[in-house]
């Protein structure tokens, strides 16, 4: 019986100087294939200027259910924001 | 400026540039950023490595006279405030290591050269901060002359470095209000208030405009950084332009820069400033500032403090790892 290729998560960057971003995924037996496939099926019309790839398997994601322990206590901390300070205009921008 | 004094070797003309050198400076001319795995002249490595390095130790080593008041703030509000910006600095010191990491240095080795005195921080960490105005004029203008290098260096051409100081730059901006807030209130608090918020102006003035750099108009050195756009602005630009936007912040508060010859120059539409001591700096930078040792102490000392803890964590790894792997045949 033949082995199932596994899963590999791809990253592209889309124009020079940004961070590559999270496209999708695809099968493919190793990492250049993946590179090789993810040329072919995320970037046909000319949308990146690099490409990573990364097994599935490698990315550990934090659990739905923690979403409210791990984001809501920045909720709060409003002071981090530039906006909850009063700057007088006549100052200038800062 | 958070990297002061960074060497580098002088600017190649283009005749004296081998065909892979001049490609890459074309690059760099049409604003292509470079990234970690293309080919880049070895000096152009090596001297964002000293620069980045530079610049996250200046995070790192920059929590600590601002950590001193976080006991000793006077209301809640601004001890959470305060806290939230320290907690700032470190993870932008982390963004730093990270992409000073892309150029092949590993951040333990960027530690312990900072460690052994062998890289370097900005001058200004090594001045203390003795009474609470120190933490608002350390917002208003350390923070102010920080942004104010930092902002183009969003556009430097090392694609990580660029990416990072995005990210510091967007979250910074609440730095500089905080302490200004601090500066208003206290400038329009008790005659005692006012007096303190003086004080700290007249003692962070010049190692503020220091921050800068020395004068570069005649440096080789920052040519070639300039040259690979590592280096945005020459320090007597930045320094210039810190000193306009800062004037009429201190007019507002109702402070008096501690400069008689500051004055505004039409001609130039800017204005005429004293220059700081830099023999004071020289010295600063050789380690006999006001508190180097201390600063320098402190960061080996929490080094060393947690190396049980570093060292726990990495042996409760090995272990659940262990624990997770599939026993082999048996």
């Amino acid at each position: 019986m033949s082995k199932e290729w596994p899963l590999w998560e791809v990253f592209i960057r889309g124009q020079h100087g940004l961070n590559h971003r999270h496209v999708g995924s695809l099968h493919a037996p190793d990492a250049e294939m993946a590179i090789n496939n993810a040329r072919d099926v995320y970037t046909r019309r000319n949308e990146g200027v690099s490409i990573w790839v990364v097994p599935s398997a490698a990315i550990t994601a934090s659990s739905p259910s923690d979403k409210g322990p791990l984001f809501e206590p920045a909720n709060s901390k409003v002071y981090r924001h530039p906006t909850f300070y009063d700057i007088p205009d006549e100052v200038g921008h800062m | 400026m958070y990297a002061q004094l960074v060497s580098t070797e002088g600017l190649k003309k283009p005749e004296d540039m081998t065909p892979a050198e001049r490609a890459f400076q074309e690059r760099i001319d049409r604003n292509e950023k470079i990234e970690p795995k293309e080919w880049m002249p070895e000096g152009y490595r090596k001297t964002l490595i000293r620069q980045i390095g530079q610049h996250a130790h200046s995070e790192i080593v920059g929590q600590l006279p601002e950590g001193n008041w976080i006991s000793r703030a006077p209301t809640l509000e601004r001890k959470a405030i305060l806290l939230a910006k320290v907690q700032d600095e470190a993870g932008h010191g982390l963004y730093l290591y990270c992409a000073a990491e892309t150029l092949g240095v590993s951040r333990d080795e960027l530690m312990e050269l900072l460690h052994k005195g062998k890289m370097k921080y900005s001058s200004i960490f090594n001045y203390p901060t003795l009474t609470w105005a120190d933490m608002g004029a350390v917002g208003w203008l350390v923070d102010g002359a920080a942004i104010m290098n930092q902002v183009p260096l969003q556009r430097t051409s090392f694609g990580p470095y660029s990416r990072a100081m995005i990210r510091i730059c967007k979250e910074e901006s609440f730095h500089q209000r905080q302490g200004y807030a601090i500066m208003m209130k206290m400038a329009a608090g008790t005659p005692e208030q006012k007096r303190m918020a003086q004080d700290a102006l007249n003692r962070l003035w010049y190692p503020s405009l220091m921050m800068f750099g020395p004068s570069d108009k005649d440096s080789v050195h920052s040519a070639q950084s300039m040259a690979w756009k590592i280096k945005m602005n020459t320090n007597d630009e930045l320094r210039q332009k810190f000193v306009d936007q800062t004037v009429p912040q201190a007019k507002y508060l109702g402070l008096t820069v501690p400069d008689p010859e500051l004055k505004w120059n039409e001609e130039k539409g800017g204005h005429d400033f004293s220059e700081p001591d830099w023999s004071e700096f020289f010295d600063v930078i050789a380690g006999n500032g006001p508190c180097n040792k201390d600063r320098l102490g402190a960061r080996v000392k929490a080094w060393d403090d947690g190396a049980w803890f570093r060292d726990g964590l990495v042996a409760h790894a090995e272990k659940a790892a262990a624990r997770r792997a599939p026993v082999a045949a048996e």
